[in-house]
């Protein structure tokens, strides 16, 4: 299948599932809105939502198994940005699901959430396939308007009030500065299209200083919404007060996208300027690594641990972009996997065990977990050995650390010494990990603990197919590896950073 | 037996069946119900125990087979298995053994069924869970004896941290918390390194130019030679994981916390095999691999005085606690610091003597932390002051601590004796002025131990608990009796051992001392 991108008919071909999503999203808003606001009709809302996503999802896998090409134009057809839909729809299903028990337990109204996140991921979408600058731009837009609403969905509560606004005011700001990067990097190459832009940054004309400012104005926009250290400082307060099922959305899904434009951005436009952000870049990732693991350890709140190990994580996927090449970016859809997975099974968690009023969620609530609901805490534990990196007990999780370092220890320019930055980070990351394992397992319950409610359908299936799947392709990677291996940006394809090892690796 | 071993194919499967059985006996409980709300006490569960001994019996018995079909003469794999895993890496799951690999198979398919008999009573609670994790450890170190592929090495070296962490944070003493966290998170910064180490390997090893894929293959590893600067940046990281686990004298302080809080079987599996792991490392990996780090001057003179520093340390710090528990915990770090030294003296008779103490220090010391389980059990206390003239007492009991206390000596006709003396006279070959202050190590040990026998059992029976205690029962008497004839077997005879390991034990120091293997020696044996 090819699309011709200078045909308007065809471009709307190659943009099939961002479409899909978007019209869904549309109709959804009559749904959510017609009629008087009851739990019911937002439950339908729900469903329709998660059907949305299943739709696109099926548009996404067609195009990908189509092996579609397209001419070079404002946006990419290829296997870099269907893997990374598929990352976005799944989070975004799960989050949905997870949205409709929570506002059920916590007696929340609102159909339009599920709309909102909908037209979130049709950001996203449109950030995974951005070829251009401006396509950034709107795919950022995009998903963030939607997210700072998300996060002020509960009107009664004052946390959520301010979360909104400060994730408004910071976001804006820092789209701010991403405007003000495009702007001065379209003057100083004269384009907004990155092929283009890779094309004119070359190695003799990098130190422009007008594409320096620009280079630097774009990392610190995309640096805010990726959360990485010193842009980090809205993440703790956001996720906390937002709903949880929202906090998983935007740990999960809103880094996914804004760290695969960055990514692509990073490959296409600036490989002739690296010299000039390579250095920053790192000192950003080992910052980013050291100061989200260092602070996570101090955390008593589960949602404001899991916020910042999601900035520690920011850390890792960093070093993916320090690489920037393709080995980079195969490392860089692995681990998405397992962090998403991992991250939104534990948000899953949270939910099920968290009281009305987003009560119980300290870590010490969930101390002797594992005499009163020993299955969850047994999934819990799976996804804090996930989010640590061990082999077997955290699945894929392992691999997925595995693949970064060895992408960083294998880049044209090895980056061994973040490699090792990278695993003593880690180990850091055994303090507060280990310290909700040992919670549960290793101390007793409390006589005051409140009974555990059942768990609701929905957020059971998340809890234990994630774990699930977790642990099966932490066994066996085969499959995920050779699709991350084969799903690089369309301008990588063709230039193997190793020989092949397929071939050779004889049954 | 070999004729039959050879009918039934026994070479080919049996590797991967020791690594099956008790990961099959772990879903066996894991099924009973291990993970429910009311996981069982000794009570409600009393068959957890049984199946899990059955299991382990079944496992020993299976493995005893390699005694006879291992092919003495012949100092490479063995019984070799492999299997595809993780195509588009090339990691494979190659296993094998080599005498040293066969001695520690065995010692671990010796050890676990009596770790089970350690724990019959003395666990109470959640006993299904107890005894699933304790199958699931087996096959991890099981894996680290017998994996050829360095990625099944790391996932089997990692994934024995968890069930060790959590039978010493659930069913420990009560510090058990901060002992297991310290134990994990110890382990695992040290094995951290290792794992970039491995990967850093796993990138040179491929020569696009040749069509030669990348691989975790051991053999294929062994051939590649590496710039001096970085074999020392490799060995520093493999250095770290396995001196961590050893443990070597200032990476040892887990140690002690980790034995003390441990229940008994935790200690004795701990003592007996775990720490055996480093060793092995070395031997297996940190040495043959960057044999010019290895042989680098400085590099084995900071190993050689931190081995002989941990030997008199340990032996010193030993001498003065009040906790019977504490004391054979530091005679471990004593005990393994002549491990180290036989190790990097690098004669065929001190690694021989290197490997006899690893044997013989799992199962004395085994069998020390099974006594103070023992003792614990009825008294409560394991203050050695605590105790005195009890073996008027109980005789048996008494008895027995003499004997494993002499063995641990290391006195002539026990099996102390063969591994000590022959990693000091194998080393004073080399390096004669460490072997010195090694020696005095043997003398420390005589004194904390026979000094802590004598306020235990002898000295004067002046505290009116102790007036009652029972002596053994007949299921203690039988695990310790496999232990007293396994010390008095390798004490008179330690030829078959020694015979079986010696080829490994001369290819390993051929192989360090002059540098790289030939490379096509490998897969001897029946295949």
């Amino acid at each position: 299948m090819y699309f011709d991108l200078s045909i308007p008919s065809q471009l709307a071909g190659a943009l099939i599932p961002d479409l899909i999503l978007v019209i869904g999203a549309m109709l959804l808003l009559l749904v959510a809105v017609w009629g008087p606001a009851s739990m019911a009709r937002a439950r339908l809302t729900g469903m329709l939502a998660i059907g949305t996503c299943v739709a696109t999802f099926g548009a996404v896998v067609w195009l990908w198994h189509a092996q579609a090409t397209a001419s070079v134009g404002i946006i990419a057809v290829d296997a870099f940005r269907w893997a990374t839909d598929c990352i976005v729809l799944a989070a975004t299903s799960i989050a949905a699901t997870l949205m409709i028990d929570y506002s059920e337990r916590e007696q929340l109204v609102s159909a339009e959430s599920y709309v909102l996140l909908l037209l979130a991921a049709g950001g996203m979408m449109l950030l995974a396939a951005s070829r251009d600058l401006i396509i950034v731009f709107l795919g950022i837009e995009l998903m963030s308007i939607a997210s700072y609403v998300l996060c002020g969905l509960d009107r009664r509560s004052s946390r959520g009030a301010e979360a909104a606004l400060k994730y408004f005011l910071l976001g804006a700001f820092s789209t701010g500065f991403l405007l003000y990067g495009i702007a001065l990097v379209y003057g100083a190459t004269g384009s907004t299209d990155i092929g283009t832009i890779g094309a004119m940054v070359t190695g003799a004309n990098f130190n422009d200083p007008l594409l320096l400012a620009g280079i630097g104005m774009l990392i610190v926009g995309f640096c805010f919404k990726v959360a990485a250290v010193p842009f980090h400082m809205w993440t703790p307060d956001v996720y906390e007060g937002a709903a949880t099922p929202i906090t998983a959305f935007m740990a999960a899904a809103v880094k996914a996208a804004a760290f695969a434009a960055f990514l692509r951005v990073w490959i296409e436009a600036f490989p002739g300027a690296t010299a000039a952000w390579v250095h920053p870049l790192q000192w950003l990732a080992v910052i980013t690594m050291i100061g989200g693991n260092v602070i996570a350890l101090q955390q008593k709140n589960m949602k404001r641990m899991l916020a910042y190990s999601s900035i520690a994580h920011a850390g890792y996927l960093l070093v993916t972009v320090v690489v920037a090449d393709s080995l980079g970016a195969s490392a860089f859809l692995f681990y998405l996997v397992a962090y998403t997975l991992a991250t939104m099974g534990a948000f899953a968690v949270v939910i099920a065990l968290g009281e009305p009023g987003e009560r119980n969620q300290e870590i010490a609530d969930y101390a002797g977990l594992w005499t009163v609901e020993p299955w969850l805490a047994a999934a819990m534990a799976v996804f804090m050995m996930a989010l640590l990196g061990f082999p077997i007990a955290g699945g894929m999780g392992f691999f997925a650390k595995w693949y970064v370092i060895d992408a960083a220890i294998h880049a044209p320019h090895p980056q061994t010494v973040l490699a090792v930055i990278l695993v003593l980070a880690s180990v850091i990351s055994c303090g507060y990990y280990l310290g909700v394992v040992l919670t549960m397992f290793m101390k007793p319950r409390p006589a005051h603990a409140p009974a555990v409610r059942p768990v609701p359908t929905g957020t059971f299936l998340v809890i234990y197919l994630s774990a699930f799947t977790l642990l099966l392709f932490g066994v066996l990677p085969n499959g995920f590896v050779q699709l991350a291996h084969d799903s690089v940006p369309i301008s990588l394809v063709g230039a193997p950073a190793r020989a092949p090892v397929a071939s050779a690796a004889s049954r | 037996m070999q004729d039959f071993l050879v009918q039934i194919n026994y070479n080919a499967w049996i590797l991967p069946a020791l690594l099956l059985i008790p990961l099959a006996g772990a879903v066996l409980l894991l099924a009973l119900g291990s993970l429910s709300p009311d996981d069982g006490t000794l009570e409600t569960a009393p068959s957890a125990r049984m199946i899990a001994l059955v299991i382990f019996v079944l496992e020993f018995v299976v493995s005893m087979g390699l005694w006879w079909s291992y092919d003495p003469g012949g100092a490479r794999w063995q019984a070799t298995y492999d299997h595809w895993w993780i195509i588009p890496w090339n990691a494979r799951l190659s296993m094998g053994i080599d005498g040293i690999s066969l001695m520690m198979v065995l010692l671990t398919t010796v050890i676990m069924p009596l770790a089970v008999l350690g724990s019959w009573t003395s666990i109470r609670t959640k006993v299904r869970s107890y005894y699933a994790l304790m199958l699931v450890l087996t096959t991890g170190m099981l894996g680290v004896f017998v994996a050829r592929d360095l990625l099944l090495f790391y996932v089997m070296w990692e994934i024995m941290l968890v069930p060790m962490y959590f039978i010493i944070g659930i069913w420990g003493g009560e510090r058990r918390i901060y002992a297991s966290l310290k134990f994990f998170v110890y382990t695992m910064a040290g094995s951290l390194l290792m794992l970039v180490g491995i990967l850093y390997l796993w990138n040179v090893s491929g020569v696009p130019s040749q069509n030669l894929p990348q691989t975790f293959d051991y053999d294929r590893l062994l051939t590649i030679a590496h710039t001096h600067k970085a074999a020392l940046w490799l060995f520093g990281a493999f250095f770290l994981a396995f001196a961590v686990k050893v443990p070597m004298f200032p990476f040892h302080t887990w140690l002690p916390d980790a034995h003390v809080e441990a229940p008994t079987a935790g200690s004795v599996i701990l003592a007996a095999i775990m720490l055996k792991m480093g060793t092995y490392g070395f031997l297996r990996f940190a040495m043959p691999l960057f044999p010019s780090a290895a042989m680098t001057p400085w590099v084995r003179a900071t190993i050689l005085t931190l081995a002989v520093i941990g030997i008199i340390y340990g032996a010193l710090v030993a001498m003065v606690q009040p906790d019977f528990k504490k004391l054979v915990a530091y005679s471990s770090v004593s005990h393994l610091g002549f491990v180290m030294l036989g190790i990097f003296a690098l004669t065929l008779q001190s690694v021989q003597g290197a490997l006899m103490v690893m044997i013989s220090h799992g199962i004395s010391t085994g069998a020390l932390f099974l006594l103070i389980g023992m003792i614990y059990e009825r008294r409560h206390t394991r203050l050695i002051e605590a105790y005195g003239g009890i073996a008027r007492v109980v005789p048996l009991f008494s008895a027995l601590l003499v004997i494993v206390s002499l063995s641990s000596i290391g006195l002539p006709s026990t099996n102390g004796f063969v591994g000590e003396f022959l990693v000091l006279i194998g080393s004073f070959r080399t390096y004669p002025f460490f072997t010195f202050f090694a020696t005095t190590g043997v003398i420390f040990a005589a004194a904390y131990l026979l000094w802590a026998i004598q306020r235990i059992l002898f000295n004067a029976l002046d505290k009116p608990e102790n007036e009652h205690l029972t002596d053994l029962n007949a299921r203690e008497l039988t695990m310790m009796g496999v232990l007293v004839v396994a010390i008095f077997w390798i004490g008179i005879y330690p030829q078959p051992i020694l015979r079986r390991m010696e080829p490994s034990a001369a290819l390993f120091v051929r192989s360090v001392t002059q540098g790289q293997l030939s490379v096509h020696t490998a897969d001897r044996g029946m295949r």
